[in-house]
This record gives structure tokens, sequence and C-alpha cells, in this order.
């Protein structure tokens, strides 16, 4: 996050420079489209589609719909926006559950891409919807890949069937009969990687394919990838036809704009995407959020949901009265340091805020930080928290003793507190989250289409409901 | 270098011949240097994962070349685009030796990139120098990671130094830095947990690792090695920046080279970071890890 240029931010810079004008010409649209083409490169999507994709925004932009509307740039960004979206596909898409047990998924992929680990995600996922899945270990190549697979499968209490060094065929072919015997309704077979120019390696992956007829190929692919991504996922699904595809190591400070090409050229959906190193860190994957992230909009949606289900209600709702008042105390921010604490890993917190990406542009998130605060805060009074005006020198120094910190850190936990106070100020004030500026009129207007769907009425905008 | 070409072949295919016939395509096919074969060669660049500015900055300095040696020929402006890269890219830049104290190598990269491979192929190609090598198992985090390593250690007979899972590195680091010691070994190559760049805490432990062989090995760590996916788009240029502050990379091992992909984001780091790439990965086998050779990487850039 840090010191990555954006492409939200390049365009805004783009834009500006459109901005005010009352009609576009198409010599500015071709201008714009230049840092369009550029900022998409950088964000590593794919040569070819980025030239699709620039051909359709500008045949659209120098369309009447821009000369018509009074904010040219807004309008532009808005196109971009929904081209992304429409290339993205606008809806998550479901794993095709088999009427006949078990349903088999296949997963594919380079090597390192992430297919064990995932292989053992999504079967915990799937446990916890009340399936009952069972691993295969079809990686008979790397040292010590059905072992991962079998401690995995241990962590989260899932059988993992596996014939040792046994041919990868067999393996899978044996392991659909052992789900039947045991009563698992899912089969998730994990495979070796292999480069897509391995033929041997990728007629082996035809092989399984046409003994067990999987439900769902799933294709892993490192967020990260750049370029070659399309060569990879163009071959894949050549050799196998792919149903789906998940996104690891989303967790990373990539764009992630091997997402758009993937889903170009194979035009598969991506169904999950793995956001961390723990084993429930998988989720579904929402296109539409996707290429907010992309565009580095913030993915708002994903937030509200995690604040929901971690988040105490009433404390949320009193917390959004005090904010509104703007009368939070330390108790309180004691209070929101440890609910945000339990949403997960705060820099991917922070990062699904729109604007914020921006702001902590060259802020490291330090988890030790808060374990100072707490402690800080913990050596306060009931006074001092209240009133942390009353904090003067000697206070301070009782303070920093009692916390095993130093004056300075003390010091620097009441300037954030206060800086914290001015910022709830600024939010208040603003009639949603969308950071101002000119980007949100478009959001507002895709908010509003899709206030069904994320729950966001008009009345209600979502308000940050922690120190930040 | 000749023997790298047969052996990338051979591995290849007639797949990647695809990919390559085009790009040969662009010199020969063309009669003159015009925008059009600029622009061409701006999508070989942009699509072997240069990256924008890198590219035009290249591209750049070939117009002035052009114009200054009066280039007419376009095979002739292949060679000047080589040319261009390879200078980009630097010297040679080989594994560096300790004098007297054993040698330690830290490897670290983002997962996923082939560190445990990269290090049990390393060993190999340092033993067959006739060097006695040890290894840590310093990731404790994934599952079955040690086993990994053990295996790799087993196939050319060099001794792995491993705790329980979910142990703490830096302490599996100074074990094995007190065995090297005592064992009078010359190498030790210290394994990492894979970790993404963006995790404060995970660098932090990284830091500390390094600072357990700073205080063992004085002269030490005499590498401090990134593994990168070759695979990887311009993502790569933040991963080496952020491992250089909490370890000060000294050099790169470019892995996964047998693929289609080309990794030409080394060029962009060059630009940024400068950080020199000591080795390529190109394949799976106990000795697919070659010294790398920045005339070779741009040769197959445009092979």
């Amino acid at each position: 996050m840090a010191m990555f240029e954006g492409l939200s931010e390049k365009l805004q810079a783009t834009f500006k420079r459109l901005r005010g004008k009352g009609k576009l010409t198409e010599a500015d649209v071709t201008e714009a489209m230049r840092e369009v083409r550029v900022a998409l490169l950088e964000a590593d999507v794919n040569f070819k589609v980025v030239k699709d994709l620039v051909a359709k925004i500008k045949e659209r932009a120098v369309g009447h719909e821009v000369m018509e509307s009074l904010t040219p740039g807004q309008q532009v960004i808005k196109i971009v926006h929904e081209e992304i979206i429409n290339l993205m596909g606008a809806n998550e898409s479901k794993l095709e559950i088999s009427p006949k047990p078990p349903t088999v998924i296949m997963l594919v992929g380079l090597q390192g891409a992430g297919k064990t680990t995932h292989g053992a995600k999504l079967a915990h996922m799937l446990k916890k919807q009340g399936k009952q899945p069972v691993l295969a270990a079809c990686d008979i190549y790397r040292p010590a890949a059905i072992k991962q697979l079998q401690v995995l499968g241990e962590q989260i209490k899932v059988p993992v069937f596996s014939l040792g060094q046994d041919s990868p065929v067999k393996i899978a072919q044996e392991s659909i009969e052992f789900a039947r015997k045991n009563g698992n309704d899912t089969l998730i077979i994990d495979t070796a990687g292999r480069l897509h120019i391995n033929e041997e390696l990728m007629d082996e992956l035809t092989n399984i394919k046409e003994k067990v007829e999987p439900h769902e190929i799933l294709l892993v692919v490192d967020a990260m990838t750049g370029q070659d991504a399309v060569n990879v996922a163009e071959a894949f699904n050549q050799q196998l036809g792919l149903n789906g595809v998940i996104l690891s190591k989303l967790d990373g400070d990539t764009r992630g704009g091997a997402a758009l090409s993937v889903k170009a050229v194979t035009g598969c959906p991506i169904k999950f995407a793995g956001v961390g190193e723990k084993i429930d860190a998988l989720e579904v994957f929402h296109p539409d959020r996707m290429a907010s992230r992309i565009l580095g909009m913030g993915d708002v949606l994903t937030l509200i949901e995690k604040a929901q289900q971690n988040f105490d209600e009433k404390k949320a709702k009193e917390m959004e009265e005090k904010i509104r008042k703007q009368e939070i105390s330390l108790e309180d921010f004691l209070d929101q340091i440890k609910q945000l604490r339990n949403m997960g890993p705060l820099s991917s917190v922070l990062e699904m805020i729109p604007g914020m990406g921006k702001q902590l542009k060259d802020v490291q998130i330090d988890e030790n930080e808060f374990n100072k605060a707490e402690a800080i805060i913990q050596s306060m009074t009931p006074e001092e928290r209240k009133k942390p005006l009353v904090i003067k020198d000697s206070r301070k120094k009782r303070i920093a003793r009692g916390s095993g910190t130093t004056i300075q850190d003390v010091g620097k936990l009441l300037k954030q507190y206060e800086q914290t106070k001015k910022m709830m100020k600024q939010l208040s004030g603003m009639p949603g989250m969308g950071g101002g500026g000119a980007s949100s009129a478009p959001k507002g207007s895709k908010k509003g289409k899709k206030g069904k769907k994320g729950g966001q009425g008009k009345k209600s905008p979502f308000k940050l409901p922690f120190p930040f | 270098m000749a023997g790298l070409f047969s052996k990338l072949k051979d591995k290849l295919g007639k797949t990647r011949k695809g990919f390559i016939e085009k790009v040969e395509g662009i010199f020969t096919g063309a009669g003159k240097i015009d925008e059009d074969l600029y622009e061409e060669l701006e999508e070989v660049l942009i699509q072997s994962d240069v990256g924008v500015n890198t590219t035009l900055e290249i591209i750049e300095m070939l117009r002035k070349s052009v114009k200054e040696k009066k280039i007419s020929d376009p095979v002739l402006l292949k060679d000047e685009m080589k040319e261009q890269i390879t200078l980009l890219l630097g010297e040679e830049n080989p594994l560096h030796f300790a004098e007297k104290e054993p040698t330690v190598y830290l490897i670290v990269g983002v997962n996923g990139v082939g560190k445990t491979t990269t290090i049990g192929k390393l060993a190999k190609s340092l033993q067959s120098e006739g060097k006695s090598v040890l290894l840590a198992a310093g990731d404790t985090f994934r599952a079955a990671a040690s086993e990994q390593l053990e295996i790799w250690g087993q196939r050319s007979g060099v001794g792995v130094i491993r705790q329980s899972e979910g142990a703490d590195p830096a302490a599996v680091a100074y074990d094995a830095l007190q065995a090297v010691k005592s064992r009078n070994i010359d190498v030790l190559l210290i394994d990492t947990a894979g970790r993404l760049h963006n995790k404060v805490n995970l660098m932090k432990e990284l830091s500390k690792i390094k600072k357990v062989i700073e205080r063992e090995v004085p002269s030490g760590p005499h590498e401090v090695l990134l593994v990168l996916d070759a695979t990887t788009g311009q993502n790569a240029i933040q991963q080496v920046k952020l491992f250089q502050e909490a370890v000060d990379v000294t050099g790169i091992i470019l892995t996964k080279l047998d693929g289609t992909a080309k990794g030409g984001v080394v060029l962009g780091i060059q630009r940024e970071a400068k950080v020199p790439v000591k080795l390529i990965g190109i394949g799976e086998g106990l000795d697919d890890l070659r010294p790398f050779v920045p005339q070779e990487f741009a040769d197959a850039l445009f092979a």
C-alpha cells in the first residue's frame, strides 16, 4: 500500500485536467485514455485486454453520453468503472453442486500459486457451511506436498485421501470411491503445480478429468501475476475447460490486474479469493468490488460485512452517536481498538475504506503500536480517560511508567487522539464515506443503483464506527 | 550460453516457440525502422512485464542511439536494443563468500516463489563445487515446509537443522549457526517462510533473524537473496523495495523462467532499486539453477 501509486490516483490526476470543461473533444478523451492505458498496464492488466478495454471506453466516452453531461470528467471515470465491471461480471458465482454426491472439485495451476493451501481453505469453508468434504492428495511430485495436505487436513478435521506416490489418475479415481463409502458429499482434488507448456503434465490433468469428471475445475492464480496470466489461463482453459478461478494472495498490495486478464481470456468467473495465511482467509469473490479495488476506490461492501460480523451492534450505535456529537473519550478509543482488532489484520481493514489508500499512503500499520496504546490507556485513571486535557507532565510520567512506555509515547497517543477527534468532526460533516472530491459523484450514483444489495439506504450512509 | 539455450529449447517444446516466433517476425518482417516498429517493440517489452515507464525509457534510449549511430536496418536495431537492455542489467554478479568465517545466506521472498526448491538446488550446486553445506529450516509456519527441505537435503546428502512447526525461526537460525561453527561447515543456507512484503510484523521477524546472524557471524549474512517468481508483474518492484528495507537484500534469484513469462520486471527493478539478479531458476531438476547472465537474458526477451 505504501508508496504504491494507485490507479484511481492516477486517473484522478488525469481527470482533474478534464474537469471543469463543458464538453469533451475527441482529443481530450484520447489524452485521458493514454493515462488509463498506462494505469491499467501498471496494475498488471494484460496488454491486449487493456487495448480492448480502452477502445471500448473511448468509444463510449466520445459519444453523446459525455457530451450531454455536465461534468465530463466524472462521467469518464464512471464509464471506466462500468466497463471494468462489465468485464469482471457483476455478480458473484457459486460452486456447482452435484445432485448426486460427491461434488468433485479439481484444483489446478502453476507451481506456487497456492493450490494446496486453497484446497484446505475451501474444505474448511465448505465444512463450516455444513458440508462433509474430503481432500485428495494428487501432488506426488513436490517433496512433502502430501504431508502438507495431511497436516492441513488434520488442522481443519477434514479427511485426506492419499496413496503415497502412486499415479495421480489412480489416486483421483479411488478418492471418489473413498468419498462415496465414507459419505463425503464434496471431494476436493489437489494436483501438482505444473507449467502450462509442459505437455506431459498437462495431459495428466486431462486424464484425471476424463476419469473423475469433476463438476468444477478451478484454476488457482496468484493475484500478483503479470502479463503472463493470459497465457497461463488460456492454456489451462484450452486443455481442460475451466469452470472458475481462485485468486490467491490478494492480501498483498498488488492491484490485481491479473483478475481482469484471466476473466477476459477465459470468460470464467473468479469464484473465491485468498486473503491471508490463516485457514479461514478465503472469501467469496465479489467482482464488482474487485473493479473498485483495481480503481483504488476502496471496498466498502466487504468492510461493512466484516463490521457487521464483528461489531457489537449496540456499541456501534452508541459510537455513532458519540461521533456525531464528537465527544469520544479515551475509554471509547480503547474500546474501538479492541473491536477493530477483532475484525482481522488492520492493514486489510483499512485498505477497504475508500480514500484511505491515499491518506495512508506512507503510513505503515504496526499492530504493536496498538498494544502500546492499549497499555497506555489502561494505565490512566477513569478521570484521565474521560478528560485527557488534565494529563500534564507529571501524569504523563506516571502513565509512562505504569504502561512500560516512554513519555513520548504517551504524548504521541494523546496527539493521535486529538487528531482522531478532528477527523471525526470532518467525517460527521460528510454526506457519506465517499471521501468527497470528484470521484464521489459516480460512486454515489452507483450506490443508488445497488442500494438494495449492499443494504445502504440513502438515509443511513455507512459511518466509520471507529477512530480512524 | 549455448548450453542454456539448448536446455531451454529441450524443455519448452512447441508452445514457447510460438511465442518466440511472433517476436522474431517483428525484426525480420519489417523493411524499415518506423513508428510502427517502435510501437511493436514497446508491445514486446510491456508483454514481458518490463513495465510502462521502463519500456518508454528503453525505447527513448533506443531512438537516441539510432539517431546517433544512424542505424537503418531493423535487424541491427534488435542488436542495439539488446545492448541497451544488457547495459541496464549491469555486470554479472556472482555470489559472495566469506573469507574466514562460515558463509551464511538468508533466503527470503513472498509465498510460493520457490524458496525451498531453490535452496535445494543451490545446496547441490555449492556442494558440487566442493563446499560443505548445511540447511536451516526457518519456515516453521507452512505445514510440512521443514519436511520439504529435508527431502531436498537428502537428495543432495546435505544436513538440515530443524525444529518443530511453529518454532521461532530466529531460534532455528541460531541453532544452525552454532552447528556450522562447531562442525566447520563452509556454507549455511537459511530458509524462511514465505511472507507478503506488506505484512509489517512478518517483515520484522525477518529482521530479527538477520540480527541473530550478525551477532553470531559478524561478517554475515554474506548474501540476503530475494527469490522472485518470473511470472510476477509490477508488484515485484514493491516486493524488492520492502524486503530491502527490512533485510538489505543483496541479490535476486529469478525463478520459473522455464515457462512463458520473461521476468522483464527485473529491468524495472534495476531502475528503481538497483538490486542485482544473481541466479535464475529454469526447471525443477537439481541442476536447474544457473548464474544470471545479462546478455543471455536480453537475448531471451527477443529470442
